[in-house]
Order: structure tokens, then C-alpha cells, then sequence
């Protein structure tokens, strides 16, 4: 088994990562339309969509059957079946896959639940490393902002409700989110994340994006030219 | 209780009065019938039992069913899905019938499914990590047999034939179901034998006769049963239904829904 940082692909992977409202899922829609204009092979990935894994978890949430350990194990089932159908395939046909959401949602989220850091880390750790991964940072207050008016009502699960830190939905998420951003923070440094400050307007961060994405397609193309020579 | 590796979160770290005993074993040693005899004799002398085996998880068993029957899983993905399905009995099924002081039998553990990851190629210590959250059984009998040819004449004999899966038709180790069943059924012996000293296996020589099998059984596990501290739960005398292990279970669901 291939781990964490071995990899070697032709392609590249690009992940952008941040909670609820941080905005991720716009910039990496404006990424594609970018590098699909630019003519590339553009692969896109997003966290729970394992069509083996989806009916198994759609029913747990359901019936709220999910412990921190098996809601941790089924979220890496299904990364697992992404990683093995929609992520290594296209890299090694020299792709470029963007993932919205990664490893370091389950990172986030199950160390929120209790889950311990070095046993989460420690099963993922067949994940492709990232080209690239940005991280969508926003303020909590602005976050919860975000979600509050773009939903009518969060979802058992989302609203970390299984963890019993408080009665109302609402408060509870506000502790969720606020233990997952403090995991976040804390994997800038041991990731080598790049934060993207989600406050800035939109054009500005989606150019903070390109600008760092193209320095790894300009890598690439010379590593092309060397081994022509 | 103690855990392989890190303690699963949320789960209080007390001593139980249940016994945890595991039956494990490659495919055709019997051991299914061996719990069989196994529940009916606990049983009839009094003690409440809970069975329990692989994919019979409420989260996820149906699941891999139905991967299984496709075909369709990824390595990783498998590997992945069978912990979760384990992780599911551990915290739902197994974890709250040991705190009612039932024995519960596990008709395969952890140990199956770090042999059968491993044969596949999987990383020894990831898959071992992985399984750190489960708990350390009271006694695990290993019933092993001398052969792979041994196993394939028992499969004939049961009259079920070979499976896809039993034979790692997956791994493309043979041309056929028989070639293929035994290049596996060695893979994973060699497996089990090389576990056997790292997770302290009491081997139980399965080639000998059910009666003497079963027997052998029984001696062990009333000395795993014997050595009970006195406020165990083990003394509970009447007849035992599933019913008393669905209330077992649903007790620590009740709590949790207090909580909520």
C-alpha cells in the first residue's frame, strides 16, 4: 500500500478544504471553468460520493445509528472508493483532479467528535498527498452567517446534535464549527495548508488560486521538456 | 477493559462482568457449528449469551452485501467497510452485552480481517492501527488445520462448494476455484500462524473430530469463565432468550436518547 506523501502521478490535485460557508465550493467551481478553458483534463471530486457507500450512510443519518468511530470509518470507506475510482486513476493518466473536501474534513470533523488525532490520521493515510490544498479560512461568526441564511435547518449530523453539547441546534452547530475551525488551524502548519482568507472578495481570492495553481502546471510542463530532451 | 490501541472516544473505560471469547479461523474449519455448540451448552447452563460474526453489523452489513455480490469494492474500500462494520458491533452489540455480563462468542474478530487485508496487500501496521480501537477478548481460540487441501475437502463435504470469495478469486492467484481456494486458504494460514504469537492464540487443532474439538472447547472456556470475580454477572440463571440481548442493547441506546 502506497502511503500519504509517496505517491508519485503525472497529474496534479488540487484540494480546497474550510467549513460550512467558507466558500470553497465556488472558488473550485471558478478553478474548473478556468483550467477547462485552458484546455486541460480537468477531474472533479467531491467528499461522499461513493455511489457503494452513499445508500449505507444516507441511512445511518437517517436512523442516527453513527458513533464518532463509525461515522469516522464510513467517511473513510467512502474516501476510500473515491480514492480508488475518481482520484488515483485520473492522476495517473495525468489529470487534474479537484477535490472539494478532503482528508482533512474527516481530520477536522472527526477529532471535533472525540475521535483520536493519530488514529484518524493514521487510517487515511493511503490518501494521495495534494498538489495543492487550500484552506478557506472565515471567521466563525461570518461562517455561521453564511449557513444560517443559505439553509432553513441543519441536519442532525451537520449540526454535531449526536455529540450532545447543547440542546438547540443552532448553539450546538456553533460549538461544532468552532472545535472544527480550531482543528483547522492547527493543521495549517502540519499540512503545509494554504489559507485563503474567505473574508476577501471573490475575484480576489479565485486569483490568489490560479496564481498558485499555474506555478504547479508550469512545473509540470518542464518536467515534460526535460524528459523530451 | 483494555483496547489493541487507543480507547474508542466516548466509550467509558470500566471492567465488565462478560466475557469476550473469539473463535477465529480461516474458511472451513468450523467455526460456526463449533458456536453453535458452543451458545447451546453456555446456554443450558444458565449463562446468557450473545453471537456475533462478520458483516452482521446494523450499519453497515447489508452494505457489503451488496458490494460483495457486485463484485465492486476497491481493496481499500473493503478493508475500510469491514472495520466499519466491526467498529458498529463492538459499540452496539458486543461492548453492551459485556457490560450486561452476558459471553458473548465471536464467530471471527479482528484477526480475519487483518489476514485477509494483509494477503491483499495492505500495509501490516495500517490495518493494525486500524483495529486498535477494538477491545482485547478474553480468550481467542484459534482453530487451525493442517492444510489448505484439508480445508478444500471440508468445504466439498459441507456441500457448499466453492465461493468467490472464500477462494480469493479476486487476487487471480489460480485459474480456477480449486488452484485459486488453496494458493489463498495458504496465504491466509501463513497469516494466522504468524498473528498467532503477536495476539496470544490458543490454537485448537481443528483436523481432529467435532467431538474432540468441541470438547477441547469447553475445558477452555469454563477455566475463561471461571476465573469471574465474584460480582460478575455471570451467575444469571434462566433461560435466555435473543430478546434479553435486544434489551441489553437497547438499554444503552435508551441512555444515549436521554441524553440528546
Amino acid at each position: 500500500m502506497i502511503s500519504y506523501g509517496h505517491h508519485r502521478y503525472p497529474g496534479r490535485l488540487f484540494v480546497v478544504e474550510g467549513t460550512d460557508g467558507s466558500g470553497k465550493s465556488t472558488q473550485l467551481s471558478l478553478l474548473y471553468q478556468w483550467l477547462k478553458s485552458e484546455g486541460y483534463s480537468v477531474f472533479f471530486s467531491e467528499w461522499n460520493s461513493s455511489p457503494l457507500v452513499k445508500d449505507t450512510t444516507r441511512r445511518a443519518k437517517k436512523r442516527r445509528l453513527f458513533t464518532p468511530t463509525t461515522f469516522s470509518l464510513l467517511h473513510a470507506t467512502d474516501f476510500a472508493d473515491r480514492t480508488e475510482r475518481n482520484i488515483i486513476p485520473p492522476l495517473k493518466a495525468g489529470a487534474i483532479v479537484l477535490a472539494d473536501r478532503y482528508i482533512y474534513t474527516a481530520f477536522a470533523r472527526d477529532v471535533a467528535r472525540g475521535c483520536d488525532r493519530g488514529w484518524v490520521r493514521e487510517v487515511y493515510k493511503f490518501a494521495v498527498k495534494p498538489t495543492a490544498a487550500f484552506f478557506f479560512r472565515a471567521p466563525l461568526d461570518v461562517a455561521i452567517e453564511r449557513i444560517a441564511s443559505a439553509r432553513p435547518e441543519l441536519k442532525f449530523y451537520e449540526a454535531g446534535m449526536d455529540m450532545e453539547w447543547a440542546d438547540d441546534e443552532e448553539e450546538s452547530f456553533k460549538i461544532f464549527q468552532g472545535k472544527i475551525l480550531e482543528e483547522y488551524d492547527h493543521m495549517v502548519a502540519e499540512f503545509g495548508l494554504t489559507v485563503v482568507d474567505a473574508t476577501q472578495q471573490i475575484r480576489a481570492q479565485q486569483s490568489q488560486m490560479r496564481d498558485i495553481v499555474s506555478r504547479h502546471l508550469k512545473e509540470k510542463l518542464k518536467e515534460k521538456v526535460v524528459l523530451a530532451t | 477493559m483494555k483496547f489493541y490501541g487507543t480507547a474508542l472516544p466516548g466509550v467509558e473505560i470500566e471492567p465488565y462482568p462478560g466475557k469476550l471469547i473469539v473463535i477465529e479461523g480461516t474458511d472451513g474449519v468450523g467455526r460456526s457449528t463449533h458456536v453453535l455448540i458452543l451458545r447451546n451448552w453456555l446456554e443450558s447452563a444458565g449463562y446468557a449469551v450473545l453471537d456475533t460474526g462478520m458483516t452482521r453489523s446494523v450499519l453497515a452489513g447489508r452494505g457489503i452485501k451488496d458490494a460483495r455480490a457486485g463484485h465492486t469494492l476497491g481493496r481499500l474500500t473493503t478493508q475500510l467497510y469491514y472495520a466499519t462494520d466491526f467498529a458498529d458491533r463492538l459499540e452496539n452489540q458486543m461492548l453492551p452485552a459485556l457490560r450486561a455480563g452476558f459471553i458473548v462468542l465471536t464467530d471471527r474478530y479482528i484477526y480475519s480481517a487483518i489476514a485477509r487485508a494483509v494477503v491483499r496487500g495492505a500495509d501490516p501496521d495500517w490495518v493494525r492501527a486500524i483495529y486498535g480501537l477494538a477491545l482485547v477478548p478474553d480468550a481467542v481460540f484459534y482453530l487451525r488445520v493442517r492444510s489448505a487441501e484439508e480445508l478444500a475437502r471440508r468445504v466439498l463435504a459441507s456441500g457448499r462448494g466453492f465461493d468467490y470469495w472464500e477462494s480469493g478469486m479476486d487476487l487471480g492467484l489460480g485459474n480456477d476455484y480449486y488452484d485459486s481456494f488453496i494458493a489463498y486458504q495458504k496465504l491466509l494460514l501463513k497469516e494466522f500462524d504468524r498473528m498467532s504469537g503477536e495476539y496470544g492464540f490458543k490454537v485448537v487443532d481443528a483436523s481432529r473430530p467435532v467431538r474432540r474439538v468441541a470438547g477441547m472447547l469447553r475445558r477452555a472456556i469454563s477455566r475463561v469463565i471461571e476465573d469471574e470475580p465474584a460480582t460478575g454477572g455471570l451467575a444469571i440463571v434462566k433461560p435466555v432468550s435473543s430478546a434479553t440481548v435486544k434489551e441489553a442493547s437497547s438499554t444503552v441506546s435508551l441512555e444515549k436518547a436521554k441524553l440528546a
